[in-house]
C-alpha cells in the first residue's frame, strides 16, 4: 500500500486485480445499497409484465393469462379512468397556474423588505406548512372549513356576511377551490428559497447602475431581478411540467369525502382503489405505467422547448 | 452547470441584492408588509384556533364561542388522550421507526456516496447508473406491493423502513458534497501514512462532513415522519400504523360520520370536536417546536440538491 515515493492519489489506469486489492473495502460498502436497490426496486420491474396479462392474485404471474394490449384497450374505455385522467390533468394544470407564480412574487417581495428581522420571522412562519404532513393539513382544514362548526364559517356568519355555512370542503366546486388554495398555501413559502438564492447571485452593480439612471424599485424588479432569476424560473417550470401527470394520494385523501368524489377521483385514488381495494391489478398497473411514461415524455419535451428558446434546460 | 454552482455558493445569506439601499419608507413598503403579515396569519391562526379549542370546555366549543382564545380552560382532552394511550403509543412507535430509518438511511447513503465520489474507482459510472435508475423509474405501486408480499414484509414495521432507506436523491447530494468539499490532498497524505479506505472515511471524511450529515439525517427523519402513503398500502394492523396515518384515519372517519377512532372511553369525556383538536395539536406541536431550528439545514440541503438538477 504505502510505497511512499510517488504514488500520490491512486490512479485509475491500473489492472483490475490491483484495483480490487486497493479498493475492496469500497466495493464491500457499495454492496449494501446495491443489494437494497436490487431487492426493493429492480425486483419489482418484472412485475410490470402484468400490464400485458389479466393478472389474478390467486393465480399469480405463472397462472394468469396473457392478453396483449387488451388491458390498455380496457382502461381507455373505462369511465373511471377517463374521469381520473380529466381530473388529474385539470387539477395539476390549475395547480401550476395558481401555485407556480406565487413563490416568485413572494420571493420578489421578500427581497424588497427593508427590515431583516421582519424578513427572517416571516420566512420562518411561511416555511411551516412545508414541514407538516397532509394528515395534519387535512385535519386542520376540516376544523377551519366545516359548514356549521368551522371557524371561517362561524366568523363569516357572526359578521353577518353569510346566512348559512359555505360548504368549503363538501361541495365539489367549493372543494376544488379550497383544495387548490391549500396546495398553494402549503408550497408558497418553501417555493421561494430557490428564487431567493438566485437573487443573491445577481450582481449589486446592476442595481446601482440602474439607480443612477433613475430606475425606481418597480423598474429594477422588472428589468434586473426578474431577468436575473429567469434560468431558475425555467428550470423549476420544467420540473413542474413533469408533475402534470402526477398525483399525490396523501393530499387527495386528506381532503376527500363522499360529496366531492367527482373531482377528488384522480390517478392516485384510481390506482389505490382499483389496485389494492378492488384487486384489478393489471388495470391499476397499466394506468400507473401510463402516468409515469407520459410524465417522463413531458419533462423531455419541456426541456427541448426550453433549449430551443435559448435557456439552459434541465438535462 | 457552472452558473448553478455560483448560485449555490451564495446561498444561506439572503440579505438581498442591495436593491433598497437608501430610499424612504413608502406606501409600497407598507403594502408588501401587509401582504406578508396576512399570509403569515394564514399559517399561524389555524393552529392558535386549534390550540384554544383543545383546552376549552365542551360547552364553549359547542356554543361556537371559541375563536383564538380558550374559554373554560381545562386539559381534559389531553388527559384522555394520554389515558387512552393509543395515540401516544403511535407517537413513540413513529419516533422509533423514524430513528431506525434515519440511522439505516444514513449508513446506506454513505456506503453509496463515498465510494462513488472516488474518481479512481473501477466501474464507477456503471455502479452510479445502477444506483440512479430507481430515481427516474419505479415499477409502480402494484408490482411493488406484490414484491413486498413475496418478501413477506406486508403488515410489518420493516416495510416502512427497508424499501426507502436508500434514496438516490440524498445519495447525489452527499456525493456532490464529498467531491467538492473534501480536498484530495488530505486523503492523499492519509494513504501515504498507510490508512485504509475505511479509516480515511471514518477519521477524515465524515468528521469534515458534519453539516451535510446533519442535513441529510433531517431529510430522512422529516420525510419518514410525515409520509404515510406506504402505511395505507402495506399496513393493516393498528399498532403498526404511524401516528400521521392514525390522525388521518381519525379525521377522515370523523369528517364522514362525526365519530372518532379513539376508543369509547376517551370519547365520552370530551366532545369529539375538542378531542379532535387536542389530537391534532398533539401530533403537530412537536413539529412546530422543532422546525424553526431545522429549517436552515433544509434550505442548504435543498440548494445542494438543486446544483445537479
Amino acid at each position: 500500500m504505502a510505497k511512499t515515493k510517488k504514488p500520490v492519489v491512486p490512479k485509475n489506469d491500473i489492472p483490475l486485480g490491483k484495483a480490487m486489492k486497493r479498493d475492496w473495502q469500497l466495493y464491500v460498502m457499495l454492496a449494501f445499497p446495491i443489494i437494497l436497490v436490487i431487492v426493493f426496486s429492480y425486483a419489482a420491474y418484472p412485475g410490470l409484465r402484468m400490464v400485458f396479462m389479466d393478472y389474478k392474485p390467486m393465480k399469480g404471474y405463472a397462472g394468469s393469462e396473457w392478453v396483449g394490449l387488451e388491458t390498455f384497450k380496457k382502461i381507455f374505455n373505462d369511465k373511471d379512468f377517463i374521469r381520473a385522467l380529466r381530473n388529474s390533468i385539470a387539477f395539476n394544470l390549475l395547480d401550476l397556474a395558481v401555485g407556480f407564480p406565487l413563490p416568485i412574487i413572494l420571493a420578489l417581495i421578500l427581497n424588497e423588505l427593508r427590515y431583516p428581522k421582519f424578513k427572517k420571522v416571516t420566512q420562518t412562519i411561511l416555511y411551516l406548512p412545508h414541514f407538516l404532513s397532509w394528515a395534519i393539513i387535512g385535519s386542520v382544514a376540516y376544523t377551519m372549513f366545516r359548514p356549521s362548526t368551522g371557524l371561517v364559517n362561524i366568523i363569516l356568519m357572526n359578521a353577518g356576511i353569510i346566512d348559512s355555512g359555505i360548504p368549503f370542503l363538501t361541495e365539489k366546486w367549493h372543494w376544488a377551490v379550497t383544495y387548490l388554495l391549500l396546495g398553494v398555501w402549503q408550497t408558497m413559502g418553501w417555493g421561494t428559497i430557490m428564487y431567493l438564492a438566485a437573487i443573491t447571485g445577481i450582481s449589486g452593480d446592476l442595481y446601482e447602475a440602474a439607480m443612477i439612471d433613475g430606475a425606481g424599485r418597480w423598474k429594477r424588479m422588472l428589468h434586473i431581478t426578474l431577468p436575473g432569476i429567469r434560468p431558475t424560473i425555467v428550470t423549476l417550470l420544467i420540473m413542474n411540467l413533469g408533475r402534470v401527470m402526477g398525483s399525490n394520494l396523501e393530499r387527495l385523501t386528506a381532503f376527500e369525502n363522499s360529496m366531492v368524489r367527482d373531482f377528488s377521483y384522480q390517478f392516485a385514488v384510481y390506482i389505490y382503489e382499483k389496485g389494492l381495494s378492488a384487486s384489478k391489478y393489471s388495470m391499476a398497473t397499466a394506468v400507473n405505467l401510463f402516468q409515469s411514461l407520459v410524465g417522463v415524455v413531458l419533462v423531455l419535451l419541456a426541456d427541448r422547448v426550453a433549449k430551443k428558446l435559448g435557456e439552459d434546460g434541465l438535462l | 452547470m457552472a452558473k448553478d454552482k455560483k448560485k449555490a455558493s451564495g446561498e444561506g445569506d439572503f440579505s438581498t441584492g442591495g436593491s433598497h439601499a437608501i430610499s424612504k419608507f413608502k406606501v409600497s413598503d407598507a403594502v408588501m408588509m401587509i401582504i406578508l403579515v396576512l399570509l403569515c396569519a394564514t399559517c399561524v391562526l389555524p393552529f392558535v384556533h386549534l390550540l384554544a379549542k383543545s383546552i376549552s370546555s365542551n360547552s364553549a366549543v359547542l356554543a361556537k364561542q371559541v375563536t383564538f382564545w380558550p374559554k373554560g380552560i381545562n386539559f381534559d382532552a389531553y388527559i384522555s388522550i394520554f389515558k387512552d394511550g393509543s395515540l401516544v403509543y403511535s407517537f413513540f412507535y413513529s419516533l422509533g421507526v423514524t430513528l431506525i430509518f434515519t440511522a439505516l438511511g444514513m449508513v446506506a447513503c454513505t456506503c453509496a456516496a463515498y465510494p462513488l465520489s472516488k474518481r479512481r474507482l473501477k466501474g464507477r459510472s456503471w455502479i452510479t447508473f445502477v444506483l440512479m435508475v430507481p430515481m427516474y423509474f419505479t415499477a409502480g405501486i402494484i408490482p411493488t406491493y406484490l414484491l413486498m408480499h413475496d418478501l413477506g414484509l406486508l403488515d410489518s414495521m420493516w416495510v416502512l423502513i427497508w424499501p426507502l432507506i436508500y434514496s438516490p436523491y440524498n445519495m447525489l447530494i452527499m456525493k456532490n458534497y464529498f467531491t467538492s468539499n473534501i480536498p484530495e490532498s488530505l486523503e492523499e497524505s492519509a494513504f501515504i501514512d498507510g490508512a485504509t479506505n475505511i479509516q480515511v472515511l471514518t477519521k477524515i471524511v465524515l468528521p469534515l462532513s458534519k453539516p451535510i450529515l446533519a442535513t441529510l439525517s433531517l431529510f430522512y427523519a422529516v420525510g419518514r415522519w410525515n409520509a404515510y402513503a406506504d402505511n395505507m398500502y402495506y399496513i393493516r394492523t393498528d399498532s403498526l400504523k404511524m401516528v400521521q396515518y392514525k390522525l388521518y384515519q381519525m379525521v377522515a372517519s370523523a369528517s364522514e360520520a362525526q365519530t372518532t377512532t379513539l376508543s369509547e372511553a376517551a370519547a365520552v369525556t370530551s366532545t369529539p370536536e375538542v378531542l379532535q383538536a387536542a389530537a391534532i395539536m398533539f401530533v403537530t406541536i412537536p413539529i412546530i417546536c422543532i422546525y424553526p431550528f431545522l429549517q436552515k439545514y433544509f434550505v442548504s440541503g435543498t440548494m445542494l440538491g438543486a446544483v445537479k438538477g
